[in-house]
């Protein structure tokens, strides 16, 4: 993975695959504490205690089609190379909630990515889930929430290409604008 | 920090009014761009991307664009599957932005699968 936002599509992905009608997406850029942190919540089925137990292990995973499973072992990695940790807590039935913090200045710290770029792709790639996204840049912040959109656009879908288009705007600007110092 | 416009919104929602295929669901064609671990470490966003800017380009609204895990190939990722109405779905691999292209003309608008770029036509396995 080359940057965090891939992380972050990749480990949304997980959640989805596992029934999530939900995810919320957190990033944070803290400055003053020199810290990035990210957040990702669904509320899919969830892992029992066992599976939670080995779960970073490259050669766990639910799928059928193949023996490895390396979004989280992978994130771990790109974690502890910028001199930060990951933890991840599941219920069954509730879902999986996953928080990771790395130091900002670290020179081994991957790049944040397309942001916008990865929750467009969310979004429109999986039209029956709602994504909640909140980006904070030291003191300011942006946020999305599609199921705000959807009471409006009722039945026309997410990822209508007129709807996506107008979406993809906002994301760009708004993360654009958080990040200006 | 700017917010979605609620009148864009409205007015998009207008003009969709009389098209009964969105509304209803309806579409001639499929893409779906395969998303596990391999599938974006391999390049899926932008070539979801990619066919996400043809889409807005052309101005096509009976194409849906969709992802999915991964389909257990992982070595030949980027990967998409292609399903047109009344057509078994046909899968392609090792994609680049210039084999997209290609697939989204000849297969998607054309009807014409693109042999040499093709791994396989039918069902497929999907992640669970």
């Amino acid at each position: 993975m080359e940057d965090i936002s891939l992380h972050i599509l990749d480990l949304a992905e997980n959640g989805i695959r596992a029934g999530a009608t939900l995810i919320r997406i957190s990033v944070e850029e803290d400055s003053a504490n020199d810290r990035v942190t990210i957040g990702i919540e669904d509320n899919g089925r969830g892992m029992t205690p066992e599976f939670l137990n080995k779960v970073m292990d490259p050669f766990v995973t639910t799928r059928t089609t193949r023996k490895v499973g390396l979004g989280l072992s992978l994130l771990q990695q790109s974690v502890q190379e910028a001199d930060g940790e990951m933890s991840l807590t599941s219920e069954p039935g509730h879902g999986t909630s996953l928080v990771a913090f790395m130091k900002k200045s670290h020179i081994d710290r991957k790049p944040m990515g397309d942001l916008a770029g990865s929750v467009l792709c969310l979004i429109e790639g999986n039209a029956d889930v709602d994504f909640v996204f909140d980006y904070r840049c030291d003191d300011r912040s942006y946020s999305l929430d599609t199921r705000e959109l959807r009471e409006i656009i009722e039945d026309i879908p997410l990822n209508h290409p007129s709807v996506i288009r107008l979406i993809e705007d906002n994301l760009r600007t708004g993360i654009k604008e958080t990040n200006q110092a | 920090m700017p917010k979605i416009s609620v009148d864009d919104l409205k007015k998009i929602k207008e003009q969709q009014l009389n098209k009964m295929s969105v509304r209803a669901g309806h579409h001639r064609a499929k893409i779906t761009v395969h998303m596990g671990t391999c599938g974006i470490a391999a390049g899926a966003r932008d070539i979801m991307a990619l066919f996400r800017d043809i889409i807005a380009e052309k101005d096509i609204t009976d194409i849906i664009l969709t992802n999915s895990g991964c389909a257990g190939l992982c070595a030949k990722e980027p990967m998409i599957t292609v399903e047109l109405e009344d057509s078994a779905p046909v899968k392609y691999v090792t994609l680049d932005a210039a084999k997209a292209k290609r697939i989204f003309e000849e297969h998607v608008m054309g009807g014409k699968v693109v042999e040499d770029l093709a791994l396989a036509i039918g069902s497929e396995t999907m992640a669970t």
